[in-house]
């Protein structure tokens, strides 16, 4: 059974809520009726389940930043990443299932912001859950309109000549930010350069410290 | 604040202002990433897709938007999506919350035994 | 026939019920392809467990001074949305 809450931190960092001795609620009490039905009724086994926790456990920011790193090491892989970026992501061993990815470039003059106004949509099969934040009424009305004000809250001050484009996925589309690259890192490893690469960057609200 | 024109729809947020994004985050409860798994296996089977997901969450309206987590909405449009998709019935559903229901007060004693 | 990036077109104004992809705030708005993407089904069919042909979907890209009225951050800041070719109303492929 997948496991649910005896260490301190899960994989993305959080700290684990400890919900099994909460009393049942009524839409705990509907999860499992319909989780039961269907393994009854023969759609799905509990195994199948558990796989599927597992695979999308699996899946965690830290993939996006591989795919950011390898980007900034290797200009060829880059281009392929920007061109088509489901394709790059499988190429580096990632199972995004049929997602459809593109990757956006922040440069000198242009910075990136994802968002989904109409719900959550998020690359969840290259980078897991999305943040709550980003689920949020606030960050989906705001993000369109007034972008700027919500990147500042988030501690990103844009000077007035950077170009943003924010993205809104409306479609089949899902959309991952390739960050800059700051100088100060020229020297690193393609391990120790992934490390500096957060979910946050690769959707846009922040950038990676252009001092180390 | 929240400006609709006639004929938009509570979900169509883009261009609404709601406020200083709150920023808190949360781990997912197993019954939260079951219901994730829930739906990414029903739509593998054909029962419906990932619109009709989003169609019943427009369809439940703002107030479950506010009062109702992220998930538990999930799990109710996934069940209506299942109910209309004639995999089980509402008659079956009933009768297996109270089966489930007499296991015990808490999430982890009325989980199943395989799980 | 698949519209040229670059084309200057205009996202349809109808406010009908139902599930819709097209964001309300792009509607009668004029953005310019930035690039077709191929082939998907309709959502709004697929909503209602439908079938559904296929349909060429493009990312448009808007300025923000053609979405919104007022207070207005920065003017060439823009929004790029994926809009199904139902949803285009007018172009002009010979720009």
């Amino acid at each position: 059974m997948p496991h649910d809450g005896h260490d301190h931190l899960s994989s993305s960092g959080h700290p684990f809520r400890k919900d099994n001795d909460t009393p049942l609620t009524y839409w705990q009490l509907m999860e499992i009726s319909v989780r039961e039905l269907m393994i009854t009724k023969g759609e799905f086994s509990a195994n199948e389940i558990n796989k599927q926790i597992e695979i999308m456990d699996a899946r965690t920011p830290a993939n996006g930043s591989v795919l950011v790193a390898r980007a900034w090491t290797d200009p060829d892989f880059k281009k392929r990443l920007l061109n088509n970026g489901a394709e790059a992501a499988r190429e580096l061993g990632f199972d995004i299932g049929p997602m459809h990815l593109i990757a956006v470039e922040n440069t000198e003059y242009i910075h990136n912001l994802i968002v989904c106004t109409l719900c959550s949509c998020y690359p969840r099969n290259l980078l897991g859950f999305p943040p709550d934040w980003y689920k949020t009424k606030e960050y989906r009305s705001r993000a369109v309109k007034e972008p700027r004000s919500v990147l500042e809250e988030f501690g990103l001050d844009l000077p007035a000549e950077i170009n943003l484009r924010v993205h809104d996925s409306t479609a089949d589309m899902r959309y991952i930010v390739l960050p800059m690259r700051p100088k100060w890192t020229h020297e690193m490893n393609g391990d120790d350069l992934a490390r500096l690469i957060s979910r946050d960057s690769m959707i846009g609200t922040s950038i990676i410290d252009s001092n180390p | 604040m929240n400006e609709r024109k006639p004929g938009q729809s509570w979900h169509d947020m883009g261009g609404s202002s709601f406020g200083e994004v709150p920023k808190e985050d949360h781990d997912f409860a197993i019954w939260e990433k079951r219901v994730d798994a829930l739906l990414v296996l029903s739509s593998a089977k054909g029962h419906f897709t990932v619109d009709g997901l989003r169609r019943a969450l427009e369809d439940m309206g703002e107030s479950a938007f506010e009062n109702m987590t992220y998930y538990e909405r999930w799990i109710s449009a996934i069940n209506q999506n299942l109910i209309e998709a004639g995999v089980y019935t509402i008659q079956e559903l009933g009768d297996k919350m109270v089966e489930v229901k007499q296991r015990g007060q808490t999430y982890g004693s009325a989980q199943g035994s395989e799980v | 026939m698949t519209i040229a990036a670059g084309t200057s077109i205009k996202i349809k104004k109808t406010s009908q019920p139902g599930h819709i992809r097209t964001p309300y705030y792009i509607r009668g708005k004029t953005g310019v392809i930035e690039r077709s993407l191929g082939e998907f089904k309709n959502p709004e069919q697929l909503a209602y467990s439908l079938p559904s042909s296929l349909y060429e979907l493009y990312r448009v890209r808007f300025k923000m001074s053609e979405l919104w009225d007022r207070d207005i951050e920065n003017p060439n800041d823009t929004v790029e949305a994926e809009v199904f070719a139902h949803w285009i109303e007018e172009y002009n492929n010979a720009t």
